[in-house]
């Protein structure tokens, strides 16, 4: 049972990869189209949400996070996995006296993507009204 | 013998690509609206403030009680000022207009209680309890300081809470201890909170 849990996570894994994947290489002419080169890592409302507030700032606790994203410790855990196994948000922990603290920081990759993702929504709007 | 005859939903069209686009730059930018919230309030003014609120309580100290209020009124000015250009300052480094969403929350949010406190502070001269104004500013002005505090760190509305605090046993200690529950207040606690987010968000 374990074990197809492995196997499902790996297979959700390389799904994820294969979304960031088509989104740097587009594989047909149908590709180029903005919809289709989505970067799907960011394209997730909460992931989304992460790396923009990040974009906002230095750097955040996962605590200021989870309260600006009003979501749960768990959801939180796992969206900020993602990017950071995707290189998008870094992630130092440390303690403060006895306390652990998360910290989190945009990567220089991780601006690019939500600078792509940005223009990519903005082509998309300039393509319907200048129809 | 019955037939079965398929009722098909209505089907809603799916939003537009360019809506749901359009949909997603709102979402990233009140996203980073929201999230600058986090770093609006300049800890480093609030720490300046914090000290000419010290040196205002000691100055202000023992004086007649008119003397004692145009010195902290000319304080109020001046921390307004610190307030303005050091949250000005920190919102051109975040590239962030300051009358922004979370700017105009912050104002809206601290001006209500911070208008009561002036108008009750005037009632309560008028009837000679002078003795309870100091007591008064402190829970006002911490009221002020949660609401508004409620758009931004977690730490802001605490700082609101020690100033409500202060102000409830001011208002219930002997008058003779009011300058130093107000040095403790609009010096030490905003002298603490402003290093506190000086150092944990950004300045």
């Amino acid at each position: 049972m374990a074990r197809n849990a492995a196997l499902k996570h790996s297979t959700h894994k390389k799904r994820e990869a294969s979304g960031a994947a088509s989104a740097a290489e587009p594989q047909s002419a149908k590709a180029n189209h903005p919809a289709h080169s989505l970067d799907r890592l960011i394209h997730e409302r909460m992931r989304l949400g992460i790396i923009s507030a990040l974009a906002a700032n230095e750097s955040l606790t996962f605590n200021d996070l989870k309260n600006l994203m009003h979501t749960t410790d768990g959801n939180l855990s796992v969206h900020a996995r993602k990017l950071e196994d995707g290189g998008y948000i870094a992630c130092t922990k440390s303690f403060e006296g006895r306390l652990p603290k998360t910290e989190y920081k945009l990567t220089a990759n991780g601006k690019r993507a939500l600078e792509n993702y940005v223009s990519h929504m903005e082509t998309l709007i300039k393509q319907v009204r200048s129809r | 013998m019955g037939s079965i005859h398929l009722v098909t939903q209505p089907q809603e069209e799916p939003p537009a690509l360019h809506t749901r686009a359009m949909d997603n730059l709102q979402y990233i930018r009140e996203t980073m609206e929201r999230a600058t919230a986090f770093t609006a309030i300049s800890g480093w003014g609030l720490l300046a403030i914090g000290i000419t609120g010290l040196m205002t309580s000691f100055i202000a100290a023992h004086k007649s009680f008119k003397s004692w209020l145009a010195i902290w009124l000319a304080d109020a000015l001046v921390a307004l000022l610190i307030a303005g250009w050091s949250m000005d300052r920190k919102a051109r480094a975040t590239q962030t207009p300051l009358l922004s969403g979370p700017g105009r929350k912050v104002a809206f949010s601290l001006s209500p209680p911070l208008l009561a406190g002036a108008i009750l502070s005037l009632v309560l001269y008028r009837s000679g309890s002078t003795n309870a104004i100091p007591g008064l500013w402190l829970l006002l002005y911490g009221t002020g300081v949660i609401t508004g505090g409620m758009f931004s760190v977690s730490v802001v509305p605490i700082m609101g809470l020690g100033f409500m605090a202060l102000g409830a046993a001011t208002l219930f200690a002997p008058a003779a201890f009011a300058d130093w529950f107000m040095a403790a207040g609009f010096g030490g606690l905003h002298i603490i909170f402003g290093v506190i987010i000086a150092r944990r968000y950004g300045g």
